[in-house]
């Protein structure tokens, strides 16, 4: 039974080095004629920790929610692992996204159901464990996110902000995926309970060989966590020409970059985006 | 699947039996004055039970289960849709249809006919108690006549129409979930719509299958008026 669940670890160390585990080519996601991404070319290589920053409407969850194909591309490709999610057929698509784990902005937990069955319910749709060991590897999953034993009873309705993220996180480490997306983890914690959050992540790096996918707007969660930052700029303000992607580089040197809209992005400044916002008020 | 069946029928069952008990008595008000303007007063269970079974039973229950549990489902699969516990439920290797839509089709499709029998039961006895308590209808002749009002093709069309009916208001009510708009307002947008929907296609489909079902009937019995 482990050595099922290990699959992805096992997997992990059978790769080709240096082969992106995620690429995105000339991706692009349009919502009525409208596009969202354009022309988007990204390589994530395994283990890394990539950070997708950039100012809300810029396409960030889209991107996200495209990598496991929840949003399908209305051009361009996603790979995962080498093999065109495009290409693949539905039975293949669903054990690959068995591969990911999904942390939503909100933790997105089953309301029907406790605490525990949230968390088994991945292992449970699997069939692969015993009942016995599904209890056993619940709990120990909610002590890995420092949550108490009785909290497993408890539905979601009655979960503060911070624990229901961390019990999405128990939920989405379940089946010790290979890649974990978190959706804007820390969005709406006070920043106490951000940094656990953070903890949390960088905790279950040092703890699994995961690739982590993690969209945000908390310049401290992308500082602290990632090793690799990405910046998306809303396409309807740039031009056919522009790169979507306005920055790819190592946190550091945010503060640094040539562009100063990264550098206001960081620094939080609003800039010419209030005249902008002012301009199209009066227009 | 227990939890959607239990749902669907064991909660629906007080309401049906409820509006058709009221049901069958309001139709011994409105029968009432022109039989026994005629004489005809004995003979009220005739057109009491016959509406019921053919027609207001099916009928009757399907709107009851479109607004009780349609809007209701359309509501939670509203909801799902829009905290993501559709998307989770996809991000995690499951098939949304299979794991939410299935158990609501069969619960609606498999659930129907009974709680259609039992609009029709309540109905009938709703019926007959006006007419012989209230009206004063003797209950001898009262249920002589109305043993010779219903045959037994009459419930067996309603009870087959309903199964499309029930059909109707899972796909529908699911439809309307699955497509839900953002927030508050798009999760009632979606459970009036479930329920405004499924009443039009229930009737439209009730005009179609009433049509096709005497045309099979007539086809076996030709020279039979009974059905009418």
């Amino acid at each position: 039974m482990t050595q099922e669940l290990d699959s992805g670890a096992e997997s992990l160390s059978s790769r080709i080095p240096d082969q992106p585990l995620i690429q995105t080519r000339e991706l692009t996601v349009a919502f009525h004629h409208q596009d969202v991404l354009k022309d988007v070319s990204v390589s994530i290589k395994r283990g890394q920790t990539v950070a997708v920053i950039g100012e809300s409407g810029c396409g960030k969850t889209v991107f996200m929610k495209s990598l496991v194909g929840l949003i399908k591309p209305t051009t361009g490709d996603v790979l995962f692992d080498g093999r065109s999610l495009q290409d693949i057929q539905f039975g293949e698509l669903t054990e690959t996204r068995r591969r990911f784990g999904f942390v939503f902005q909100n933790a997105a937990l089953f309301d029907s159901m406790s605490v525990f069955d949230n968390i088994a319910f991945p292992l449970v749709q699997q069939a692969i464990v015993s009942t016995e060991e599904i209890r056993e590897r619940v709990l120990q999953h909610l002590a890995e996110v420092g949550l108490p034993m009785e909290v497993a009873h408890r539905q979601p309705a009655q979960l503060s902000g911070g624990m229901r993220k961390r019990v999405g996180l128990a939920r989405a480490l379940i089946l010790r995926p290979e890649v974990v997306v978190y959706d804007e983890p820390t969005t709406g914690l006070d920043p106490i309970m951000s940094d656990v959050i953070n903890e949390l992540m960088l905790d279950t790096r040092r703890r699994y060989p995961v690739t982590s996918i993690i969209v945000t707007h908390d310049m401290r969660t992308a500082r602290k966590v990632a090793d690799r930052v990405l910046m998306f700029y809303p396409r309807s303000r740039l031009t056919p020409e522009d790169n979507q992607v306005i920055y790819d580089g190592p946190p550091s040197e945010l503060e640094h970059a040539e562009d100063r809209r990264v550098r206001q992005f960081v620094h939080g400044e609003a800039g010419e985006r209030m005249n902008e916002l002012l301009q199209a008020i009066n227009e | 699947m227990l939890s959607t069946f239990y749902q669907v029928g064991a909660l629906s069952l007080p309401v049906i039996a409820l509006t058709g008990t009221f049901i069958g008595m309001v139709l011994a008000v409105q029968s009432y004055v022109q039989f026994h303007a005629i004489g005809l007063d004995s003979h009220l269970g005739v057109v009491i039970n016959s509406t019921l079974v053919k027609e207001l039973g099916p009928v009757l229950a399907a709107t009851m289960l479109a607004g009780r549990v349609g809007g209701a489902m359309a509501a939670v699969l509203g909801t799902m849709r829009v905290t993501e516990q559709i998307d989770a439920l996809t991000a995690m290797g499951s098939d949304p249809i299979h794991y939410l839509v299935v158990p609501r089709f069969l619960a609606c499709i498999l659930l129907i006919p009974a709680l259609t029998v039992m609009a029709d039961f309540m109905g009938i006895i709703g019926g007959y108690c006006y007419s012989v308590i209230i009206l004063g209808i003797d209950h001898a002749a009262y249920l002589l006549h109305s043993r010779d009002g219903v045959a037994v093709f009459d419930l067996f069309s309603g009870v087959f129409k309903s199964i499309f009916f029930g059909a109707i208001i899972a796909v529908v009510s699911c439809y309307q979930g699955f497509n839900c708009e953002p927030g508050a307002e798009g999760v009632g947008k979606a459970a009036t719509s479930a329920f405004v929907y499924s009443f039009v296609l229930i009737l439209a489909v009730d005009l179609f299958l009433t049509i096709v079902l005497n045309s099979v009937y007539y086809s076996f019995f030709p020279n039979d008026s009974s059905f009418l």
